[in-house]
């Protein structure tokens, strides 16, 4: 089992890196962008997109770089260590993902070409006011047949839902759960926006009697692709969370290592430091699982690992993500003291931002929930396939 | 990146898994696999039947038995041994006091007590800790006073006085690997020297501490006027810190106990299958579920980051994440041991049941288990020294 990055891994990471601190130099810049709408910086996204970045993991003949699961998982972990409010993990891994694993080449070549310029930034419309965190839809239907279907009902919260350039909605089929396209301009879409609890963007998207078109084979149930799709989101996911748990560590540390109460640094405090210590064996131990997860996600490519096995290491990886950005975001603010409370430092952002995350996609009691479903398949947990 | 081991070591893993499992006596391992104490001469035969193929001492220099293997090979080793219900070499000899001496001892020692002590022929123990030298260890007390007028070969004899303590299984010790103050008028870490004293010796005492668990793992040893011919020094005198650093500090490969662990969990799965009332599976009740299936993901966290480790140690020097590993790795040890205890529920009352009770053994050794491992996050550097070291070391943190 190899963790380590090869040089030009070390090179996308450094690249990335110096783009994202620069845009995003001090929590308030971050702060000013997040308060307009869309709630991410448009100069950013375009950058992103010259630097390769936006079309990484799609085929190179569909636009894309042709790169994997480990170069996702770098850009993501630079997205979260400045919390950078560019939704990749969700247009690009999540929503562009279904569309490079359901499409048909025609789709495949006009929408995944048009994200990896930047032209184009897709949501998934998935999540239903009713249905938690289940992959199947039942509250938005399709009815139709051939090229020719309408979608009816409602999805909430969906996230960058009413700046998207193209929503990926999951609709009831006959059979299981189809995909279907819709634009924005569609009869009978109607998008409402509102900000998120960390500078993100959602949408009450309402569909009646809304025209759309099926994300490859007309009718199919996609639940596997979703499945597997998911599956890929959640391991970038826990990378982003990585990076920022990792600077609210670094930045609660700084703090211990400066402020001054009682005429000396808080990090005489061995009540404060021992707490900074559980930290970082939490992130630690998150690193491992979540890294480890990406490694099984890249072995999937060959057909080493199977589908059941991707998800149940991301749901592995997720479950870890949620205790060590809870334990981490509630420790990073508590340890600052009252400016951790404001809006205009930076570490309340960070849990902000790794409590969206533990909730989109399941968090840790409903990724522990489905590892109690297998829980009497194994005698022990090998990491090694 | 990469998630499969290479050919190489696959074929490594398996080879070792074939070892562990058909050349380790039978009795050892049922007695590992029923939480039982092993017996001096089961931990002495484990030993030898590793060392007569070679494996007893892998992290030892080659020209001592030793291996040319990869950290993650020896990571490997360590793990299936311990997969397969088998005791880890005596720590004392393997990881202790052999590597001291093959470091840093002169070659006659290094002949006299090397092999010897690699096939357990000689059974060390641990002579660092006192009654006021804890956590604190340089404080120790214990005297050796060199008297040059007497000893064979005109080098003279250290007369040693005091009294060591948490002594483990020092009743089976032939030899005892101390740290004594040989300078007092010197910083308290300047004046330590590494003796080694013969056991058998006229003037040493050794004395069962009784534990919560009712067992006598630990002792204390008494030193009165005993003496030592100085060729029994170690290295150079008022050094033994510095080898003292080198031994708590020069392993990273088994610092965290991963593979027992995970067996004790799966063992402990398999028993709660039917520990329900009527023989029902305690699986379905959800709280027990969720409890193992979290402690699965810990220990999975657990093994990742001990793979981690083993890959970036290349330069041998201690690895500050070795630190995690030991703080989360008895956590977790100490997790398991109280999860069987829950399981066992009012089983676990029957610890002292004999024959013909109709108390499975596991949950009559629940509780003694789960009371003997509240040891784990006190020994090998308290878990809140090891706090103390990644706040320091890792974190930049210094009070």
């Amino acid at each position: 089992m190899d963790f380590q990055l090869d040089s030009e891994q070390e090179a996308l990471r450094d690249a990335v890196r110096a783009l994202l601190t620069k845009a995003y130099d001090t929590s308030e810049t971050r702060r000013a962008v997040t308060k307009q709408d869309p709630g991410w910086d448009d100069k950013t996204w375009r950058q992103l997109a010259e630097m390769g970045v936006l079309g990484l993991p799609f085929a190179e003949e569909d636009g894309g770089m042709g790169a994997g699961p480990a170069e996702v998982a770098i850009v993501a972990e630079e997205i979260g260590r400045v919390i950078a409010p560019e939704p990749f993990v969700e247009a690009v891994v999540l929503a562009g993902g279904l569309v490079a694993a359901a499409g048909t080449a025609e789709q495949r070549a006009e929408i995944l070409g048009a994200v990896a310029e930047g032209g184009l930034v897709p949501a998934f419309a998935h999540t239903e006011p009713a249905s938690r965190y289940e992959l199947t839809a039942t509250g938005v239907t399709a009815s139709g047949s051939g090229d020719s279907w309408t979608l009816d009902g409602v999805k909430e919260p969906v996230l960058g839902g009413a700046r998207a350039d193209l929503l990926i909605v999951s609709a009831a089929v006959d059979g299981g759960t189809g995909l279907f396209l819709v634009k924005p301009d569609a009869d009978g879409l109607t998008r409402t926006g509102y900000a998120t609890f960390d500078g993100g963007r959602a949408a009450r998207v309402a569909f009646d009697d809304t025209p759309a078109t099926p994300l490859g084979e007309a009718g199919a149930d996609q639940s596997d692709v979703i499945a597997a799709t998911v599956a890929q989101a959640q391991i970038a996911y826990g990378h982003e969370s990585l990076g920022a748990m990792e600077t609210a560590l670094r930045t609660t540390t700084e703090y211990l290592k400066t402020r001054k109460q009682f005429g000396v640094p808080l990090m005489t405090f061995q009540a404060l430091t021992f707490r900074a210590a559980d930290m970082y064996v939490s992130l630690e131990l998150a690193r491992s699982t979540v890294s480890w997860a990406t490694l099984v996600l890249l072995d999937a490519s060959t057909g080493s690992t199977s589908a059941d096995e991707v998800a149940e290491a991301a749901s592995r990886a997720k479950l870890q993500v949620s205790k060590a950005g809870r334990h981490i975001g509630q420790e990073a603010i508590q340890l600052h003291g009252g400016i951790g409370m404001t809006a205009e430092y930076s570490v309340g952002h960070y849990m902000s931002r790794l409590t969206a995350i533990d909730h989109a996609l399941g968090d840790g009691r409903h990724h522990l929930n489905r590892l109690v479903s297998t829980l009497g398949d194994h005698s022990v947990v090998d990491p090694l396939p | 990146m990469k998630l499969q081991l290479s050919d190489e070591d696959a074929a490594f893993r398996e080879e070792m898994h074939t070892f562990f499992t058909t050349q380790i006596p039978q009795d050892v391992r049922d007695t590992v696999a029923a939480r039982r104490e092993l017996s001096k001469e089961q931990i002495v035969a484990s030993v030898q039947a590793m060392n007569a193929a070679g494996i007893a001492v892998p992290n030892w220099p080659v020209e001592w038995g030793g291996k040319d293997w990869t950290p993650l090979q020896r990571h490997i080793w360590h793990e299936e041994m311990q997969l397969a219900n088998v005791p880890p070499p005596l720590p004392f000899n393997a990881s202790m006091v052999g590597p001291v001496i093959a470091a840093f001892g002169s070659q006659e020692i290094k002949e006299r007590f090397l092999p010897k002590t690699a096939n357990l022929d000689i059974w060390w123990s641990q002579g660092f800790s006192e009654p006021d030298a804890g956590s604190d260890l340089a404080s120790l007390r214990t005297t050796a006073v060199r008297d040059p007028s007497t000893g064979s070969g005109g080098a003279g004899e250290y007369v040693v006085n005091g009294q060591k303590t948490w002594t483990t299984l020092g009743q089976y010790g032939d030899w005892i690997f101390t740290l004594v103050r040989t300078d007092p008028s010197v910083k308290k870490q300047a004046g330590i020297s590494f003796l080694l004293i013969d056991m058998s010796s006229p003037g040493v005492t050794v004395r069962p501490i009784e534990l919560i668990d009712g067992g006598h793992e630990v002792n204390e040893v008494w030193f009165e006027n005993v003496r030592v011919p100085a060729e029994n020094l170690v290295g150079e005198e008022n050094k033994g810190w510095d080898y003292a650093k080198f031994l708590l500090g020069n392993e990273r490969v088994g610092v965290a106990p991963v593979g027992s662990t995970k067996r004790t969990l799966s063992q402990a799965k398999e028993y709660a299958k039917t520990a329900g009332p009527g023989g029902t599976s305690l699986l379905d009740d959800p709280l027990v579920a969720a409890q193992i299936a979290d402690l699965e993901n810990e220990i999975l966290a657990l093994e990742l980051t001990a793979l981690r480790v083993v890959a970036n140690s290349a330069d041998g020097k201690p690895h500050p994440a070795s630190s995690v590993l030991k703080l989360r790795g008895t956590e977790l040890q100490q997790a398991v041991t109280e999860l069987f205890v829950d399981l066992a529920g009012p089983l676990a009352l029957a610890s002292g049941a004999g024959e013909g009770s109709d108390v499975p053994d596991l949950a009559r050794v629940a509780t003694p288990n789960y009371l003997n491992f509240r040891k784990a996050s006190i020994y090998g550097g308290s878990n809140e020294v090891q706090r103390q070291i990644i706040a320091g070391t890792i974190l930049g943190l210094r009070g």
